[in-house]
């Protein structure tokens, strides 16, 4: 990929750093009097999401990350495995439970998710913002209980437990936002 | 350089309305402080066969096309200071500029690789006169007091807690490490100015002229760039920087006359850059010739406009002061 010369240096990029993939998420130039120009750089770990403060000398260079973007389409599971197949290349990627993380609740299949592959790999899945779930199984809704504020486990076709309002049945469809876990509303497919 | 690809508003300024007439204003004070203090406004060229060498500068060169057979490099200025000291030489008793300068690569919250520099010498000032003049108009523009002062080893002591002249480089090091961020790896252990660099812009920068104006003084002999160094033990440069709510915003030298000195120091700027990997920069000027029949004894200061605006705008960007700056210009 390359090298990145401090000059070029810019919000967005994806560097390499002891050998893992981080994004620039600030960059400032700060330049002590007639001292040393300095980029103070806060950078987060793409896999990890942790943040880490450096700083680089002004015409000092830094690795580039070869970090990709793409869309992969859930496929199935396999034991602790869970395969994907990017959209365009038809490439297959398989993941481990721990890299898929919180996603598995939402993965149902032919599900389209954003894939980060990092020098080819895939590190991190993503769901699209909101997913259509059917419930496999609840408790009785009370019919024209339409209350929102009392709510009820409901177990989807993931295999995954949600909280919904009481008056869901099993074999409704329900929208759930991936980003907090929450149900949204009532959907048709 | 970083450049945007472009949006379709990037025709507009960046500027608001409301700081580009209060830019304008001041603009307007700081001439009548000048000619009130019987300052004369001159004029000299932006682009010139000469070029300040300093290890941290980084000029443009323009190519001019070819010169007596020969392809003829000119520079945009990075501060009107070689001529204006040719004036000097050539008698002038007190002049003032306001002129652009351009400082390669220099891009963030507070820099802007093209800005607004103005520049002062008078003739017969010593240190003390220089410092006083730099808080007398920073009193009249901004209104925030007289400048305190403080030396750079007295702000060493306050807020690194060392003598910046007697520790030894590992002691500055220990130090260093001992910030909030960490340095930058490529620091060498023996760049010993750069790590003083790095506490003053860590721990020392941020906190100078938060009440009041700040001048801070007597920089190590390392850092003299332009300015005369002090005899004594240690000798210092007599060179002085005011601070305005954490930020630099002018700096000035007790003005080095000795061309011989100059030369020693153009040979040290260039071989540091060599090491950085830059180039050099040419080491003769006519600036040397003027210092060679004689330059006067005389306080030189240059002050970052933007930067001033800024502060009285109670702006965070320079991008808020500028109405096209580098990304749109």
């Amino acid at each position: 990929m390359g090298t990145i010369n401090t000059s070029e240096f810019k919000k967005g990029l994806k560097v390499q750093l002891d050998g893992d993939p981080y994004l620039m998420i600030e960059c400032n130039f700060v330049k002590p009097g007639k001292g040393q120009a300095l980029y103070k750089c806060r950078l987060k770990h793409l896999i990890r999401g942790t943040t880490l403060d450096r700083t680089w000398k002004s015409g000092d260079s830094i690795e580039s990350a070869d970090v990709e973007e793409i869309n992969a389409q859930y496929l199935y599971r396999q034991g602790d495995k869970f395969v994907f197949m990017d959209n365009e290349s038809y490439e297959q990627y398989e993941l481990t439970a721990e890299q898929v993380g919180d996603t598995w609740r939402y993965l149902k299949e032919s599900m389209v998710c954003g894939m980060v592959l990092y020098n080819g790999n895939p590190i991190t899945v993503t769901p699209p913002n909101h997913v259509i779930l059917k419930i496999e199984y609840c408790e009785p809704g009370a019919r024209g209980n339409t209350a929102t504020n009392v709510s009820k486990p409901c177990k989807v076709e993931t295999g995954a437990e949600f909280q919904c309002p009481v008056f869901v049945n099993i074999g409704d469809l329900i929208k759930i936002d991936t980003r907090t876990g929450e149900y949204l509303e009532r959907a048709k497919e | 350089m970083r450049r945007s690809r472009g949006t379709p508003h990037d025709f507009l300024p960046t500027a608001s309305w409301q700081n580009l007439r209060l830019r304008a204003g001041l603009l307007r004070q700081l001439r009548e402080f000048f000619h009130g203090h019987g300052f004369l406004e001159v004029e000299t060229p932006i682009l010139s066969a000469d070029t300040v060498v300093d290890r941290h500068l980084d000029p443009f060169s323009l190519d001019a096309g070819p010169a007596g057979g020969r392809p003829h490099a000119l520079w945009l200025q990075t501060s009107p200071e070689f001529a204006m000291k040719r004036l000097l030489a050539a008698g002038a008793e007190a002049i003032y500029q306001v002129s652009r300068v351009f400082r390669r690569e220099e891009q963030g919250r507070l820099h802007n690789p093209e800005f607004t520099l103005v520049e002062w010498y008078r003739r017969g000032d010593d240190f003390q006169a220089g410092m006083q003049l730099t808080s007398d108009l920073c009193r009249v523009l901004l209104d925030r007091g007289p400048a305190q002062r403080l030396s750079y080893a007295e702000a060493f002591q306050r807020y690194v807690g060392l003598d910046p002249h007697a520790a030894n480089t590992e002691a500055l090091i220990a130090a260093a490490r001992r910030c909030d961020s960490p340095p930058p790896q490529s620091l060498a252990k023996e760049d010993r100015d750069g790590w003083l660099d790095w506490l003053l812009a860590e721990r020392v920068q941020g906190r100078l002229g938060l009440e009041r104006p700040l001048l801070l003084y007597d920089f190590p002999a390392g850092q003299a760039a332009l300015a005369r160094i002090r005899p004594g033990e240690p000798p210092l440069a007599e060179r002085f920087e005011l601070y305005v709510a954490g930020w630099e915003l002018a700096n000035g030298y007790h003005e080095l006359l000795d061309a011989g000195e100059l030369r020693r120091r153009n040979a040290r700027a260039n071989e540091l850059r060599r090491g950085d990997g830059k180039t050099a920069l040419p080491e003769e000027s006519r600036l040397l010739a003027a210092m060679e029949r004689g330059l006067p004894p005389a306080v030189g200061c240059a002050l970052g406009f933007d930067r001033l605006v800024m502060l009285a705008a109670g702006a965070g960007s320079i991008d808020e002061v500028i109405a096209f700056p580098w990304d749109r210009a």
